[in-house]
Order: structure tokens, then C-alpha cells, then sequence
């Protein structure tokens, strides 16, 4: 098993595990958008695409969906990489 | 009376929420506002099997009944019972999406506990299949204890099944499962909705989504920036090019119509009135109609086929430098029709400060109203010939224009995040929806709103502004030898103004068009039309608008004019949505001295510059 590390550092293309969320690190309103797209212990996540400028923002698949964030809160996102 | 029943349609954002709603109801749709806030109300009717009539209400979509944004709040009030402007709803449309089970599962599982008949539409059902997704009707309609139709929104897959389900809820409304009662703590409800998701899947079968597909090319970090850059030249283009036809066919209507309704008429102030009041103003304006519709149809695709939200992606890193968001793009995308609707949709922002800082440039995008005064000013002066195969000089000038807004509107929202709007900020949260194709019917009901909302304020602000000026214009009427707009009031008020306009070599013609503008920008160009139709002399009969001015200006306060209208302080509505959005007068007030200031500053710098160069 791979060591957790945070979903920013996740190379593109690879799929991982949902270890932990830092919720105290987010704004109330940032925490629940991410609570609604499905952020949560357990779920799968794949980094897919990088924003062109800065490489930020990041499209994340998340379960079936795919969404858009920004590095600084992909941060708060703690991921176990699929072996 | 009795009302007939409400039926409130909702669910997550981009589960083709609207394209239900559309195909349920078709053209016999309202848009209006909730009272108090900006949320747009859309209502429409629907007639059952046995014809009954339901009314349906499109909800704004949402991700739960813990509101981010005010239009979310608008959804739970609603549903509550607590909206004002809304009653209680007697039945609930829940419509998912079914390749997105786990994530709108939750949002349903709150609906359902509301105790409302329900019904749910699971909702584009053959992209799911696409997408190699088999589902379990009905296992999922047992799991959640009511009753789910599959549903192909965009084909009229289920709706006659779904009028046949509203109209058994509402004969004979079932109090549905008391089950376990709400859940409250949101991981358990998220692990109940997954859990349910997945019971539902029959089988799936990996398959490379389309969607995976065209993000590699569209996000790509080289070619995705080229796309979108070159998606937005060939729009404006567009704009310009295929409404030449029929603008022109518009604008010789008018001026025929004028020229026989004048002669039929006899000599006078009501001949006045109707030909040079009426036909020369609303006339004006009306020919912009088609510019107007090409670029709403960009605008109204780019959406629906899923890419506006991938620009937003594109341009986040971009927007936060300038300190916005990714979510200020759409918006302001959207300022280029108008800056009212790209100020209500500032509402999608979640941090005030990035929301303030959005409304407070979005007036610096080139809205459609101003194409008008670019049209004119471009089709007068600047010659049409192409500068390289397919790319005009007059479509080339029209893309420098609107890149001079983008710019001033980038640059002026640095400073205003550095001055008066300092700290916080830094969000960009967007689900990337599937790619569709866009649907003709829902575009044409988009389009639709959006001509009626333009040709209103032609008929009305425009008309009434331009009929008060045509007065203030013809009285007191000229003597012989005398120029009518010499002599009348408005020539006395735009005397005052020119004053101030006439170091930035604005004419006096245009001095007189700055106020009139105010009401809304397109008056401009009806204002002038108005000038100087009453002072056409008896033997230059009628000529087009900008036969006339290129008679009467330099290149030079040609080039200030339409400077002057990239940073112009915007129309009254601007001002009164930025009132409402911002709740007082400070920041519409500061909106309007800095826009005067960069308004003043770029057309003096333009027309020195010019006649520097011998174009004066």
C-alpha cells in the first residue's frame, strides 16, 4: 500500500483513494461545495486535466462526475494512490 | 378561483433540469423574478391526459437544501414553503441524472423526505447507456419508495409516462415511505445515496466516455487556450458577417416604410414625429436585431453543449490574477450581450468580493447594445476589405474593440482588488458537465426570450427616450438660414455638454447623443439618427445613418467616439441591478465616476493621438 499524500501532487492520470479531507482547512462554503460534489473518505478520485496557465486550476474526476477546483483546495484533499 | 396544481421541477445543477422543463411545456413558459432578490422565476403550463391543466415551476438547481448561493436559497424556500412570491408546491419533479446516480442521490433523498408527492425522472438515460451504465428502474423506484421514469428529455423519451404519474400523484396524493425519518448528518445521507446508486447498476462496461475524449483535446494546456481564442474569433466575425444580409434588408425596410408613410401623410409636426421620431430612432435600432441574435446563439450553444464551463476552467488562472475567479468568465461572457443579465449571474459567485469586483468591470465588456454604436461608426468609416483571406478589416477593428473592454475590464479589476475591494477571494469550485449536443428547441426558446427582451426595450425606453428627444430636438422650430439643431433646447443642452466633450474632439452632435445614451447605449445611435434627419436639407432625401455622418465627422473623433464607448458609464438599468445586487448607491455610484474618468482618458488619448498622426 502506498503512502497517502494530497491530491494536488497526484501525477495526472492516476487514480486514487479518498484517505481524509482537512474540512477545519476550508471556508464553511468551500466545505460543503466539496461535500457536494462527493469529496468524502473512501470515494475515488483521478487528477485529469491542469489548467493551462500556472497549472491550476485541476478537473478531478470524483466518483462519476468531473469537477474543477483549485490547488489550494485540492490541498486539503489527503489521497492513498491505487497500486 | 382555484389555482390549478404547482408542480416544482428541480435538482442538481446539469441534470437537464431545463430541458425537461422545456420539453414538458414547450413554449408556454414565463420568465420572471422572485420579488426581493435577482433569481429568475421560469413558469409554464402543462395540460395531463385528461386535460388538466399543472403549472410547472423550474427551480434553479442546487445540490441540497443547505444553500452556497442565493439561487439555492430561492430552491429551499421554496420548497419549505417560505418563498415569498411562490406557494407551497403540490408535487415535486425530481429529475437526476442517470450516469451521475451517487452524487444526485443525496439531494433526492432530502427531496423525498420532504413528505410532497413525488415523482423522479431519470433523466438522460441513453447518454448513460453511452457510456456503458445499465440501471435498474425499477429496483431504484423500490429503493427510494416512489415512482422513477426514464427519461430522454432532449427526444421526449418518458413524458407522456411522467404526465401520467403527475396526474395520479395529484388525484389521490400518497403520503409517501415515513421509512427512517430525514437524515441530517451529510455523510451518512452521502453514503445512503451511494449505496442506493450502486444497488441500481446492472452491469457496467468501461468504455472510453466521449466526454474523456474531447476534454483531452479542448483542456489540452496548449491547444485548449487556442480553441477558445479562436471559438471567440470566429463569433465575432460571425456577428458581423452573417448579419450583413439581413441588417441591411431590416434598414431598407425602414427607410422605405419611412419614405411612404411620410408622403402619405400631409406636411407638420405629426409627419415630423412619425418620420423622423419614430422611423429614424426605433428604425436605428431595430436593424441590430440580427447581431444581436447571432451572438445570443453563440452565446446560448457555447452553454448548452457544456463548453462554457470548460472556458471557465481555461481562463481561472487567468481571471484570479486580476483577482477573479474562473466563475467571473461566464458572467462576463455574459456582459457581452448585456451587463444586466452578466450582473445577475454574478450570483453564481460564492465570495462577495469576487462577486462586488465582477459586477463592478462587467459594464467594461462590449455588451450588444454598444454594437450599435460600433456597427455604425465601423461600417462609416472603415473600409470593407479583407486584410488576409476571410479575416475583414471591420471585423478585425469590432475584435480590437472588445479586447480593448477585456483588457480595461482585467485591469481595472486588479486595481479595484488592490483599492476598494481588498482581501479574501480565491475560490473556483465548477462541476465540468458531460458534453451534449445542444438542442434547436431549447436554443430557439433561449433566443426567443432574448429578442423579446430587446425588442421591449426598443419599444419602450427607446421609444419614449427617442420621441422626448425628437421634441427637444424640433422645438423651437428654425428659422431660414438657421441649422435646427442650432436652435433647439436639446441643441442648448448639448451646447453645455459639449463644453466638456469638446477637448476630446467629440462634435456637437455627439454631445447631444451622450445624455439620451444614458437610458440605454443603442439610443445613441437613434439620437443621432434623430439630429440629423431633422436637419437634412429637402435634396439629399433619404440616405442611410452613416452615409450622413461620414459627411459630418473626422476619422479622428470618429476613432474618440467609439473610445469612448469601450469604457462609456453604462445605462440606467446597469446602474439600477447594480443597485439591487449590491443593496445601495455607494458602488453604483463609484461605478459610474470611474467609468466617466477611463471613458474621458481613453477617447482624449485616442483623438490627440490622431490628430497627431494628421487624421484630425
Amino acid at each position: 500500500m502506498s503512502a497517502a499524500t494530497s491530491l494536488d501532487d497526484l501525477k495526472l492520470g492516476t487514480r486514487a483513494m479518498v484517505a481524509s479531507v482537512d474540512w477545519d482547512s476550508l471556508e464553511v462554503g468551500e466545505a460543503s461545495r466539496l461535500r457536494h460534489f462527493g469529496f468524502d473518505a473512501g470515494v475515488s478520485v483521478e487528477p485529469l486535466h491542469l489548467g493551462p496557465f500556472g497549472r491550476d486550476p485541476l478537473a478531478v474526476r470524483v466518483g462519476r462526475m468531473t469537477v474543477a477546483i483549485r490547488r489550494i483546495h485540492a490541498r486539503a484533499v489527503r489521497v492513498i494512490p491505487a497500486a | 378561483m382555484k389555482h390549478s396544481p404547482l408542480v416544482a421541477v428541480v435538482g442538481n445543477p446539469n441534470a437537464g433540469k431545463s430541458a425537461l422543463f422545456n420539453a414538458l411545456t414547450g413554449a408556454r413558459q414565463k420568465v420572471g423574478n422572485y420579488p426581493g432578490v435577482t433569481v429568475e422565476r421560469h413558469v409554464g403550463r402543462l395540460t395531463l391526459a385528461d386535460g388538466r391543466p399543472i403549472e410547472l415551476v423550474d427551480l434553479p438547481g442546487a445540490y441540497g437544501l443547505d444553500p452556497t448561493s442565493p439561487d439555492e436559497a430561492v430552491t429551499r424556500d421554496v420548497l419549505l414553503g417560505r418563498q415569498k412570491g411562490e406557494r407551497l408546491p403540490d408535487a415535486l419533479l425530481i429529475v437526476v441524472d442517470a450516469s451521475n446516480l451517487d452524487n444526485h442521490l443525496r439531494f433526492t433523498l432530502q427531496l423525498i423526505d420532504l413528505g410532497l408527492p413525488t415523482v423522479i425522472a431519470l433523466n438522460m438515460i441513453d447518454l448513460a447507456t453511452r457510456d456503458g451504465l445499465e440501471l435498474d428502474v425499477a429496483k431504484l423506484s423500490a429503493d427510494l419508495g416512489v415512482p422513477v421514469i426514464a427519461t430522454v428529455a432532449v427526444r421526449k423519451r418518458g413524458l407522456d409516462e411522467i404526465r401520467g404519474e403527475l396526474g395520479e400523484l395529484l388525484i389521490a396524493p400518497r403520503t409517501i415511505r415515513a421509512g427512517e425519518g430525514p437524515i441530517h448528518d451529510p455523510l451518512t445521507l452521502q453514503r445512503r445515496a451511494r449505496d442506493i446508486a450502486v444497488g441500481a447498476i446492472i452491469r457496467e462496461t468501461p468504455v472510453r466516455r466521449l466526454t474523456h475524449r474531447l476534454d483531452a483535446i479542448l483542456l489540452h494546456p496548449l491547444l485548449g487556450p487556442l480553441i477558445l481564442a479562436a471559438i471567440l474569433f470566429v463569433m465575432f466575425q460571425a456577428v458581423f458577417a452573417w448579419s450583413a444580409f439581413p441588417a441591411d434588408a431590416l434598414e431598407a425596410g425602414t427607410v422605405w416604410l419611412g419614405t411612404t408613410i411620410g408622403n402619405a401623410l400631409p406636411g407638420g409636426v405629426l409627419r415630423s414625429l412619425i418620420v423622423d421620431g419614430l422611423f429614424a430612432g426605433v428604425g436605428a435600432v431595430i436593424v441590430f436585431l440580427p447581431q444581436i441574435i447571432i451572438l445570443f446563439l453563440f452565446i446560448l450553444v457555447l452553454e448548452s453543449t457544456g463548453y462554457m464551463v470548460r472556458a471557465a476552467f481555461l481562463m481561472d488562472r487567468l481571471m484570479s490574477r486580476a483577482g477573479l475567479s474562473g466563475r467571473a468568465f461566464i458572467p462576463l461572457l455574459s456582459s457581452f450581450a448585456c451587463a444586466v443579465p452578466g450582473i445577475m449571474a454574478t450570483r453564481t459567485i460564492d465570495d462577495p468580493k469576487d462577486r462586488l469586483t465582477t459586477i463592478l468591470v462587467a459594464p467594461l465588456m462590449t455588451c450588444s447594445a454598444r454594437l450599435p454604436v460600433y456597427t455604425l461608426i465601423i461600417g462609416a468609416f472603415i473600409p470593407a476589405r479583407n486584410v488576409a483571406p476571410g479575416v475583414g478589416l471591420q471585423g478585425l477593428i469590432l475584435f480590437g474593440l472588445y479586447v480593448a473592454g477585456v483588457v480595461g475590464a482585467l485591469l481595472a479589476a486588479v486595481v479595484i482588488r488592490r483599492t476598494v475591494v481588498k482581501g479574501g477571494g480565491g475560490a473556483f469550485m465548477m462541476e465540468l458537465p458531460k458534453y451534449q449536443m445542444p438542442r434547436i428547441g431549447d436554443i430557439a426558446i433561449g433566443l426567443w426570450q432574448r429578442a423579446a427582451i430587446f425588442l421591449k426595450r426598443a419599444g419602450g425606453i427607446i421609444l419614449t427616450t427617442t420621441i422626448i428627444l425628437w421634441a427637444l430636438a424640433s422645438f423651437p422650430v428654425a428659422g431660414p438660414g438657421q441649422k435646427q439643431s442650432d436652435v433647439s433646447i436639446a441643441g442648448k443642452i448639448g451646447d453645455a455638454i459639449h463644453v466638456v466633450v469638446a477637448p476630446i474632439g467629440f462634435n456637437k452632435d455627439i454631445s447631444l447623443a451622450l445624455l439620451p445614451a444614458m437610458a440605454a447605449r443603442e439610443v445613441a445611435v437613434a439620437a443621432i439618427a434623430t439630429v440629423y434627419s431633422l436637419d437634412a436639407a429637402a435634396d439629399e432625401g433619404v440616405q442611410t445613418l452613416a452615409e450622413r455622418i461620414r459627411g459630418r465627422w473626422s476619422l479622428a473623433t470618429a476613432l474618440a467616439f467609439l473610445a469612448w464607448f469601450v469604457f462609456a458609464p453604462q445605462c440606467i438599468s446597469t446602474i439600477a441591478v447594480t443597485r439591487r445586487e449590491t443593496n445601495g448607491w455607494k458602488w453604483p455610484a463609484f461605478m459610474v465616476a470611474y467609468l466617466f474618468v477611463l471613458a474621458y482618458l481613453a477617447a482624449g488619448a485616442t483623438y490627440w493621438t490622431a490628430v497627431a498622426f494628421g487624421l484630425g
